[in-house]
């Protein structure tokens, strides 16, 4: 889809496409046979005095698996509770899977309309699985104050245009929903940032607007804080440690409508990417399957084709066709089994195409050489592997076509399964 | 969870710029054809072409040998053994005896390059190592005055570098700059024709498969190093647009110095490696006791290179 160009002595520009012209409202997906809730809490934990295979769910019902605050779903269809199932996520987050077989009618839970009003409180409590997946954890903590929100306006990924048609045309649920999020959080000074070659003119919005570069990686959360801060965030901070925090344009307009409406949204937006490269919006119930989409847009799936959650450079692909639509599902791409660039075993020759090319300034070439060794530990102490901003871009440029964003998620993942480990211990032996 | 077709899972990124390593190999191998032919074969005709197939193959066989030998997956299809080759012979006389190539891409590809890990592990460049080598062990060989001495053409074929050496600058006067780029000149079978050169590197850099700031700043450090001396007695050292055409600067700035695995990759660390390999030659060429100090100085800065490398900018977040 995208490759080098016949120039090569300066390093190449990767640009986030604008949205085309002729995008309108995407209509909704047919209401799905079954949707598939993942409520992030290991199935062991889920209680049968909460909830059981059999009951009954209304449509914006809220399904508490756990007593733990978080560790909820919103029903995205009217039915019965047809399987609750561990489900193992990526790098080792642990799922529990609910499973909504359809009802013949729909009808509306009202629960969220006795606590619509805008309170800290009853946004955690409801909204937390609303399209975009809004966190408001970050104001749970008293002694990390939060003093700026971002309103993400730029796509997380390359080819990726929800954030874009959210900005162009729900600008309304947008400011209905800053104007929400100042009164939940009490936080005054609320950023949007918006990519440069957006439509503007927003009017008063509630909100300063701030404009990011068309090149990637410009839109990863971190370079737009940094952008928005004005200074660099020092390895091993938090965006909380810098009193930021995160909410995609979408989770605002879902914020928005929620607390205007009385009613939590269950359709999420989804940029689809067919085999060709083509693009076009699509609205589902959060849970369908990726089946139900691929059936809508009559994709015949080969043997060994890829289908990808999420953009080319930082998506992740899947195994099934039954994956369903999360409330962060921004994307789904597919790539033919003929388009696919594999990795190899290659050595790195040193070509420096990627430490022209990173971000974060990371001598990716020595790098990689300890990654490669699984000398994870010398890798994050002197070759600044926690500067990452995983945008994926050494991989994509690599001569050897080393999977290197691979190695990199792969080191800091096992990094802090060692501390999370040497803390428990430390715990245990403190008792 | 299960589907009917299988789907292929990997890592992000799920894109690639379309890069390869035996795409870059190719595009420096054809860089190097136009001195290579119109310089060294059209000019040394047959034993020319002996040398460079003998080279090239035996370098491939090499890799393949060890490639067998250290039980690792054969790696002779990336060109990057063709090239050592096809470089080698390009440094190499064109009447060079069968063994000495032979024992060139056996040093080259063996103890240059395998030893090390293969490609991207070789701290030295592998075929500036094995001439060296070479010119050291038997440096009769290297003597291009006694080894071409049959061919005669109608221009002055004594090697420029061994006249400078042994005449002085008085001894030059006899060459022009206009003959050392059009490949009339004595030399390395695929050292002498400038123009191609020139070409071949800027095709390189213009593509990006070699970087700009090596050899601009390798020729930049043979001008002005060769200038200083030659401001300072103008009768004993020679001007530095000799320096730059003659001998192994050219192939050497742009086909040596920038051999990936041995050269830095950031941007200061690459102006003053290349620099410094340009400084070197004209020291090891004014002062030392070699003719042409190209491959040496390339082997100094090569040794420099992780050193160098040490120049980088501060990662993002960096708390010092």
């Amino acid at each position: 889809m995208i490759k080098r160009s016949f120039f090569g002595f300066t390093t190449p520009r990767i640009q986030y496409l604008p949205m085309p012209g002729q995008v309108t409202t995407p209509a909704p997906l047919k209401r799905p046979d079954n949707v598939t809730l993942l409520v992030p809490c290991p199935a062991g934990d889920v209680d049968d005095k909460l909830v059981q295979i059999g009951d009954h769910v209304k449509t914006g019902q809220k399904i508490s698996l756990t007593s733990a605050p978080g560790a909820y779903g919103i029903a995205s269809l009217s039915g019965t509770l047809s399987a609750i199932d561990r489900f193992p996520g990526e790098a080792g987050r642990e799922y529990t899977a609910v499973t909504i077989t359809a009802a013949a009618t729909e009808t509306l839970d009202n629960a969220f309309e006795d606590r619509s009003e805008p309170t800290l409180e009853n946004a955690a409590a409801f909204l937390a699985c609303a399209p975009g997946a809004p966190s408001f954890e970050p104001f749970t903590e008293p002694d990390k104050p939060i003093h700026t929100i971002i309103v993400n306006g730029m796509d997380q990924d390359l080819l990726v245009m929800t954030a874009q048609y959210t900005l162009a045309f729900r600008m309304a649920d947008i400011q209905a929903g800053i104007k929400f999020l100042k009164a939940v959080t009490g936080v005054e000074n609320i950023v949007l940032a918006t990519p440069r070659d957006a439509m503007h003119g927003y009017g008063e919005i509630g909100a300063s607007v701030m404009t990011m570069d068309a090149t990637y990686p410009s839109g990863l959360p971190k370079l737009i804080a940094q952008k928005v801060l004005g200074e660099e965030i020092p390895n091993g901070k938090s965006f909380q440690d810098m009193g930021v925090c995160f909410f995609t344009a979408e989770a605002v307009a879902s914020i928005g409508r929620a607390f205007s409406d009385r009613q939590i949204p269950f359709e999420k937006t989804i940029t689809f990417i067919d085999k060709q490269g083509n693009r076009s919006l699509v609205s589902a119930r959060i849970g369908t399957p990726i089946a139900d989409i691929l059936k809508e847009y009559q994709v015949s799936l080969e043997e060994k084709d890829r289908i990808i959650i999420g953009g080319p450079m930082t998506g992740h692909s899947i195994f099934s066709t039954q994956y369903p639509v999360q409330p962060f599902t921004d994307a789904i791409l597919l790539q033919d089994h003929g388009d696919i660039a594999l990795t190899s075993d290659y050595p790195c020759i040193n070509c420096g195409d990627c430490v022209r090319m990173c971000p974060a300034r990371i001598q990716v070439n020595l790098l990689v050489r300890f990654l490669e060794a699984g000398f994870y530990e010398e890798a994050a102490e002197a070759y600044d592997l926690s500067a990452c901003l995983e945008c994926g871009i050494c991989s994509y440029v690599c001569v050897s076509k080393i999977p290197i964003f691979q190695y990199i998620r792969l080191a800091k993942h096992e990094l802090g399964r060692v501390a999370s480990e040497e803390t428990a211990t430390e715990e245990a032996t403190d008792e | 969870m299960n589907s009917q077709k299988k789907l292929i899972v990997s890592h992000a990124p799920f894109l690639h710029i379309g890069s390869g390593i035996t795409e870059r190999n190719l595009h420096i191998i054809y860089a190097a054809l136009p001195a290579l032919l119109l310089g060294g074969l059209f000019r040394f005709g047959i034993p020319a072409i002996g040398v460079v197939c003998l080279s090239v193959s035996t370098a491939m066989l090499w890799e393949l040998l060890m490639n067998r030998a250290m039980k690792r997956p054969v790696s002779v299809g990336d060109g990057n053994a063709a090239l050592i080759g096809l470089l080698l012979a390009m440094l190499l006389p064109a009447t060079a005896p069968w063994w000495l190539v032979i024992t060139g891409t056996f040093v080259a590809i063996v103890i240059g390059k395998q030893i090390f890990g293969g490609i991207g592990g070789n701290a030295f460049n592998p075929v500036a190592l094995s001439v060296a080598i070479l010119m050291v062990s038997w440096k009769d060989y290297f003597d291009f005055n006694g080894m071409l001495m049959n061919y005669d053409p109608d221009f002055i074929m004594a090697y420029p570098l061994a006249t400078l050496k042994n005449f002085g600058v008085s001894g030059i006067e006899q060459y022009s700059i206009g003959d050392f780029l059009i490949g009339r000149q004595s030399g390395g079978i695929g050292a002498t024709f400038g123009i191609g050169l020139i070409l071949g590197g800027a095709y390189l850099i213009m593509r990006g498969f070699i970087r700009w700031e090596i050899s601009i700043a390798y020729l930049a450090g043979v001008f002005v190093t060769a200038l200083l001396f030659n401001l300072v007695d103008p009768t004993r050292y020679a001007d530095p647009f000799f320096h730059i055409f003659t001998g192994y600067t050219l192939i050497g700035a742009f086909f040596l110095a920038t051999e990936d695995s041995s050269s830095p990759v950031n941007f200061i660390p690459m102006l003053i490696y290349g620099a410094a390999g340009g400084l070197m030659t004209i020291l090891i060429r004014n002062i030392g006791a070699y003719i042409d100090g190209t491959v040496l100085a390339i082997l100094v800065i090569n040794l420099i290179n992780p050193l160098l490398d040490k120049i980088r900018p501060k990662a993002m977040g960096k708390v010092v």
